[in-house]
């Protein structure tokens, strides 16, 4: 095992403002969808709206690290070891085999994180935005620029915008349990709050696959 | 530190980001202060009647007073005269029928229905004397009648059934000296009454508005701004501002709350927003009728009863009218919310004559015009008042019936309740045929509710409207509204995604947990 300083100081920030956000999105967003009452109607639509416009504040700054950084190769998707990580969530992972792709600082993500996240990126979160946007700015021309777009009708809009937020929900419920697989349960969850994580090194991983030969 | 300090700084210009993009350059108050210093400065009367030398007389006929009242105001019963008070009618516009005079002189209504045939009684709302079914009154200047708008005595009374001219009783000489600016009384003695009672007809105006509290209006509230009719109405040359969107078709000289306030007058940019399509009333006359009950439904078809040969009235417990010989069943209601409707200031108007095609369903009289794709609606609050009215099942057109006479056998319906004689009477006073079949048919008013606007802590909040069981604006499907509208569709898929997703993830760990136990 050796500690390895694997999630930066701003990765972090990022990742957790936005854990925030978009809880806080979901809260005062289903509140006007009219699903439960908590903060009040006129409060949640506006909580909601600052919430929104402070996300996308965060994805333009995330946006402009991952370029900086060269961060944004780590979701270059890839079929590489694909199935095996597949295999592990369904097979291995009751068996205590080791985990297929290796953690490193160069290719966090194994290949299925890299295309949900990819598909997070550059569809869900887009899609949201977008959709958010036109719902503040639909018709009631306060700023003026999105009244020449017309939209006919609001509902295309909302209910796009409503399909997102439960796909989103479903992400976050299943991210959150995946995060438990590390090497041991709280592992990357750690990582993800110091930065640092304990990663297995190659003589390790051998060995580990050796004795799981043995107990076959 | 350093990473703290740029987190820290991160965090900072995010949430200032945020604010700017928010900050609202929509918001333009409306100067309440100086409305209030306005409106405080009531005029003062700047000319006392009373001294006049050409007052100082006993006047035999009220057209003697208009003659004294002409001599130095010479010329203003001209403006008078061109007035739809005066006229009962104006040129509109009707799609589909073009410009026609529209007024109470051939319109129909859901109250006495029309007043052709039936001036004597009904012209006790003219601002004039003894007005002539053939019209030759309009043209006689004497007749205009400026003691029932600039009566300042409370005294003037204008007499039962004496074709808007004044009760003998009235001391001609005492009014004529204490004229003035129009008060709420002047205006009230006719607008509160319409459709023959306090409130039967708006149930936005009725008698409690002679002395209003801030409970019944805002503006008029007597221990506050004190407000007359005519400090919205403006006038000028005695054209009068606002036009009664029931009757006018045109969305033209119409008295709107922008007169006075800003199209944003709000803090909150969200409220803001909602002027571009929600009009001003819609949340700020959250109810109506809260002074006195208004009619809701008018039901001429029991009308003619008799009680050994004679006519006779039924009272409730509240003191409402609910049965009249004369006029048939009455709803009464109080303290109502409004139906909600879009419209873009124009209506169109049955006119008298007009065949209806279905009479299946009720005939509105005034239909609004205006849907959520038209940019110029708004959702106004009305009072849907609904009728059953005497209809030619032949013709079909709606009869207008002969209603008053002086006396029993010239064929009234309040006289001789006789349907058959009435229609036929009626009908040919305006030149319409009548064939001799009578059946009953439903038709609606659409009021549009403007006036007794409620204190801003009784404005309606965001989940009036917006929200699923019970929303005021239940009756408007055409467009979207966030809280009351969604898919069930895609809320029951997006359900069974996420619970699909925590079984999916219990169940796995589940696993998890088991094989481990296993393996120790």
């Amino acid at each position: 095992m050796k500690t390895v300083y694997i999630y930066r100081s701003f990765e972090r920030f990022w990742h957790w403002t936005q854990a925030f956000l978009i809880f806080f999105l979901a809260l005062t967003g289903f509140e006007v969808h009219g699903s439960f009452s908590f903060f009040g109607f006129e409060n949640a639509v506006i909580f909601h709206r600052y919430a929104a416009y402070s996300l996308i504040v965060l994805i333009i700054f995330a946006i402009f690290w991952h370029f900086t950084t060269g961060e944004w190769k780590q979701y270059l998707p890839t079929t590489k070891f694909l199935k095996a990580q597949m295999d592990y969530y369904i097979l291995g992972i009751f068996k205590n085999s080791p985990h297929p792709t290796k953690k490193t600082v160069l290719s966090k993500l194994n290949p299925l994180q890299r295309i949900t996240y990819l598909v997070l990126k550059i569809l869900v979160i887009p899609i949201m935005v977008i959709s958010g946007l036109f719902y503040i700015f639909y018709r009631y021309s306060s700023g003026g620029f999105i009244a020449g777009l017309d939209i006919e009708n609001l509902e295309p809009v909302a209910l796009i915008h409503t399909a997102g937020a439960y796909a989103l929900i479903a992400f976050v419920v299943v991210h959150v349990y995946l995060i438990t697989t590390g090497h041991s349960i709280l592992t990357n969850l750690k990582a993800m709050m110091t930065g640092y994580e304990d990663i297995e090194d190659e003589n390790e991983l051998i060995n580990k696959i050796n004795n799981n030969k043995v107990i076959k | 530190m350093r990473k703290f300090i740029i987190v820290l700084s991160v965090t900072f210009v995010i949430i200032l980001v945020a604010f700017s993009i928010f900050s609202d350059k929509t918001y333009r108050p409306t100067n309440a202060v100086v409305l209030k210093a306005k409106y405080s400065e009531k005029p003062a009367k700047v000319v006392d009647h009373s001294k006049f030398a050409v007052l100082q007389k006993d006047f035999q006929r009220p057209q003697d007073v208009t003659a004294t009242c002409i001599s130095c105001h010479n010329k203003r019963h001209i403006e008078v005269m061109q007035s739809s008070h005066w006229n009962w009618e104006r040129p509109d516009y009707i799609e589909g029928k073009g410009i026609v005079y529209l007024g109470k002189k051939n319109i129909i209504n859901n109250y006495c229905i029309g007043t052709q045939s039936n001036t004597k009684s009904c012209a006790k709302c003219h601002i004039g004397f003894d007005m002539k079914e053939n019209g030759v009154s309009y043209t006689d200047s004497t007749n205009v009648d400026c003691l029932v708008c600039h009566d300042q005595s409370n005294s003037y009374l204008k007499g039962a059934n004496l074709s808007g001219t004044p009760d003998p009783g009235v001391d001609l000489r005492k009014v004529a000296q204490s004229v003035g600016r129009p008060t709420r009384d002047n205006c009230g003695v006719c607008h509160f009454y319409g459709g023959g009672g306090n409130n039967i007809k708006h149930g936005d105006l009725d008698n409690t508005m002679f002395h209003p509290g801030r409970e019944i209006d805002i503006h008029m509230d007597e221990a506050g701004p004190n407000l007359v009719c005519i400090d919205c109405h403006k006038t000028e040359n005695h054209q009068i501002q606002g036009k009664v969107y029931s009757i006018a078709t045109l969305n033209t000289e119409r008295s709107n709350c922008e007169d006075c306030h800003t199209e944003t007058p709000h803090k909150a940019l969200i409220l803001n927003e909602h002027t571009l399509k929600v009009a001003c009333q819609t949340c700020h006359i959250p109810i109506y009728s809260k002074g006195t009950p208004t009619n809701l439904d008018w039901d001429w078809s029991t009308a003619g009863r008799l009680k050994d040969g004679e006519p006779y009235e039924e009272v409730d417990s509240l003191g409402n009218h609910v049965y009249k010989s004369i006029k048939g069943s009455f709803t009464f209601g109080k303290n109502i919310e409004p139906n909600y409707v879009w419209f873009n200031g124009t209506a169109g108007h049955y006119v008298r004559g007009d065949k209806i095609e279905d009479t299946t369903k009720a005939v509105v009289l005034n239909p609004l015009y205006g849907s959520y794709s038209d940019k110029n609606s708004k959702i106004i609050p009305v009072k849907i008042h609904t009728a059953t009215q005497i209809f030619d099942p032949v013709t079909r057109m709606i009869i207008l019936p002969n209603l008053y006479a002086d006396n029993v056998g010239e064929g009234a319906f309040w006289k001789d309740f006789d349907w058959n004689i009435a229609s036929e009477k009626g009908m040919k006073a305006v030149g319409l045929p009548y064939s001799g079949k009578y059946s009953f048919i439903k038709t609606e008013m659409y009021w549009p509710i403007n006036h007794q606007v409620a204190p801003k802590e009784e404005s309606l909040t965001c989940t009036n409207c917006h929200q699923r069981e019970n929303s005021r604006l239940a009756g408007l499907n055409d467009f979207y509204l966030p809280g009351r509208d969604y898919s069930s569709i895609i809320d029951l898929l997006g359900f069974l995604l996420i619970i699909a997703s925590f079984a999916g993830v219990l169940s796995h760990g589940f696993l998890r947990v088991y094989f481990a136990n296993k393996q120790k």
